[in-house]
């Protein structure tokens, strides 16, 4: 058994560092990871952020930027499910599960590759927020357990769509599908504007969705200010999604 | 009787309405190598899907030297290679790279990894190529590295399916010649195929399936002979000659030369005599001084096997699903 686990873990670390070498020699990928994010933050901060009439300490870019950091969360567990459809099309899902190595490997190699891109996309937007404006308000003990908040919502978020790529499988209706669920779920939230600016029936949406709630929890130990029940909200929700879409992911694996 | 490597049983298998497999049975003793002809949608990749521990039968039973593929996975892994339809390579990392990091799965240390890889590059003819991203290879490159991936670990029954579908002939005849060396070797082999001329080249055995069921089986000879084996063709351009020379070479063969008056070809049945009946034909004709063109033999196609056993042709076959 422990024979088993230790090469579980050389496996997975295997697969780890194969997805991170194809990841940095294909010059889009570091683009998507690291542009588009930039990007959103920059657009916010310049152009329609001084439209938007938030009232926080530091300015609206201290809004901003945890705002951001849990839409960069959403948006690039994209990538996951994009990357195990290209697999299985071409065929290298195949030929691993054909071979002798730890079967949880796959798929935890791919979510340990996605959740390093994803440290270093935060850590680029914590330094480019940085040089705009953005200070942690809250000491350092916070900004770290935020940093790790959202690295476990980014893993949460990954395992949704691990399961979505290993079901779907198609490459083009995992990307169609990526967008129906987070536009929504990144815009009609917390992460740009005050969500009592919208209309009541949108509220509803927007106040009990999760990315809300885990962008309020990010917010809060950021800036400070009342955070026990955004932090248990959330960590309710990441245990919900990580065990829920955890548990399918790896038996849509299995059937793959 | 000798041993059999694999060994399957009436294996089924369905994907909601399409029975994909409906009772397949096969034997390949150790050593040898069994092709699997069927057109496109026959079942062939359902079926190595089954025998590589990817995909669980719905009934029947498959064991690969003597472990059953359902319930002892993990082992019957390790001892086999599987090269898929698609060559399974990342295109981002180098064909060394590529080696190495299936080496590294199957559990080999660090430095083996690193001489397998280097051997495998010299024997597939990738040594220039070995370090440079596999997205730079072409068909044929892409198509060895992917069978060398599948040899890393020396695996004692390999499967491969469609091996050089999408290759120029070139390029197959040099994969052919790679294949025949690892069999030389001792390996166990089922390799599939839509290509009779491929299965006939390759395989000690031959079962043909279509749609999920073996309809016919044995070595190529026997398939051929099911067939009517080879045709000796020549076209007689003055008409006058033309009944003499079908009456000439009509010794050659226990079947009647058919002739095409309007084309003045004239085909004959001739078994398995191919070039010996090609020989006689030649001496007869200029004896007489016959003027002949194009005398040749042709053997027989996937296609007239298919024709023969199943009264369709595969091309139909494929186009009606
Ligand atoms: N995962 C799947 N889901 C649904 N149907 C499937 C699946 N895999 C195969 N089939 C169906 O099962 C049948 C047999 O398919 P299979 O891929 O085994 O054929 P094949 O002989 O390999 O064909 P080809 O020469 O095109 O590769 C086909 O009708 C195919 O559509
Ligand atoms: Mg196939």
């Amino acid at each position: 058994m422990t024979e088993r686990l230790k090469w579980a873990v050389i496996d997975s670390w295997t697969m780890t560092r194969r997805n991170l070498t194809l990841w940095v020699r294909v010059p889009a990928y570091i683009m998507f990871t690291v542009i588009q994010p930039l990007m959103f933050m920059l657009l916010f901060r310049y152009v329609f952020g001084g439209a938007i009439p938030i009232k926080v300490k530091g300015g609206y870019v201290n809004y901003l930027v945890p705002g951001v950091i849990g839409q960069t969360c959403a948006f690039t567990s994209f990538n996951t499910a994009l990357a195990l459809a290209q697999e299985i099309k071409k065929g290298s899902i195949d030929r691993l599960r054909s071979m002798p190595m730890a079967r949880s490997a796959v798929l935890v190699g791919r979510l340990g590759a996605d959740l390093v891109r994803l440290t270093v996309t935060i850590g680029v937007l914590i330094g480019t927020g940085y040089l705009v404006g953005f200070r942690f308000e809250n000491g350092a003990g916070p900004a770290v357990l935020m940093i790790l908040l959202a690295l476990a919502i980014g893993l949460a978020l990954a395992c949704v769509s691990a399961f979505t790529g290993l079901a779907i499988k198609d490459e083009e209706s995992v990307q169609a599908f990526g967008l129906i669920w987070v536009f929504p779920f990144t815009f009609v939230s917390a992460a740009f504007v005050s969500i009592a600016s919208m209309p009541g029936w949108l509220q509803a949406f927007a106040n009990n969705q999760p990315l809300s709630i885990f962008i309020e929890a990010l917010r809060a130990l950021a800036l400070g200010g009342p955070l026990a029940q955004h932090l248990w909200q959330s960590a309710a929700w990441l245990v919900g999604i990580l065990v829920v879409f955890g548990s399918l992911a790896a038996r849509a694996y299995r059937r793959v | 009787m000798t041993e059999s490597a694999i060994l399957v049983e009436q294996l089924h298998k369905s994907f909601g309405p399409v029975e994909a497999l409906r009772g397949i049975d096969l034997a390949v003793p150790r050593g040898t190598v069994l092709g699997v002809l069927g057109p496109n949608g026959a079942g062939k990749t359902t079926a190595v899907r089954i025998l590589t521990t990817l995909l669980r039968p719905d009934r029947g039973r498959a064991v690969i030297e003597g472990l059953d593929v359902v319930r002892r996975a993990a082992e019957v892994r390790k001892i086999i290679g599987l090269a898929g339809q698609s060559a399974a390579i990342q295109d981002e990392l180098t064909g060394r790279e590529n080696l190495e990091f299936v080496g590294r799965l199957y559990h080999l240390p660090r430095d083996r990894c690193r001489r397998r890889a280097a051997d495998l590059l010299a024997r597939f003819e990738l040594v220039d190529a070995g370090d440079r991203a596999a997205k730079t290879y072409s068909g044929g490159m892409a198509r060895r590295l992917d069978l060398a991936a599948s040899l890393v670990a020396e695996p004692a029954v390999l499967f491969l399916d469609e091996p050089t579908t999408g290759l120029d002939p070139r390029s197959r005849i040099g994969m052919w010649s790679l294949i025949r060396d690892l069999v030389a070797g001792g390996t166990t082999l089922l390799l599939t195929t839509q290509y009779l001329d491929e299965a006939d080249e390759l395989a000690d055995q031959i079962v043909v399936i279509d749609h999920g069921r073996v309809i016919a089986s044995g070595t190529s000879d026997q398939l051929k002979d099911q067939v009517g084996g080879d045709v000796l063709e020549f076209t007689v351009a003055d008409p006058a000659r033309r009944i003499r020379a079908a009456a000439l070479v009509s010794a050659l063969s226990d079947h009647d030369p058919q002739v095409d008056e309007a084309s003045g070809l004239i085909s004959l049945r001739i078994g398995r005599r191919g070039s010996d009946a090609l020989v006689e034909a030649v001496r007869i004709l200029d004896q007489e001084q016959i003027e002949v063109q194009g005398l040749a033999t042709h053997r027989p196609s996937l296609d007239d096997v298919f024709m023969s056993l199943t009264g369709h042709s595969a091309e139909d076959l494929a186009e009606a699903r």
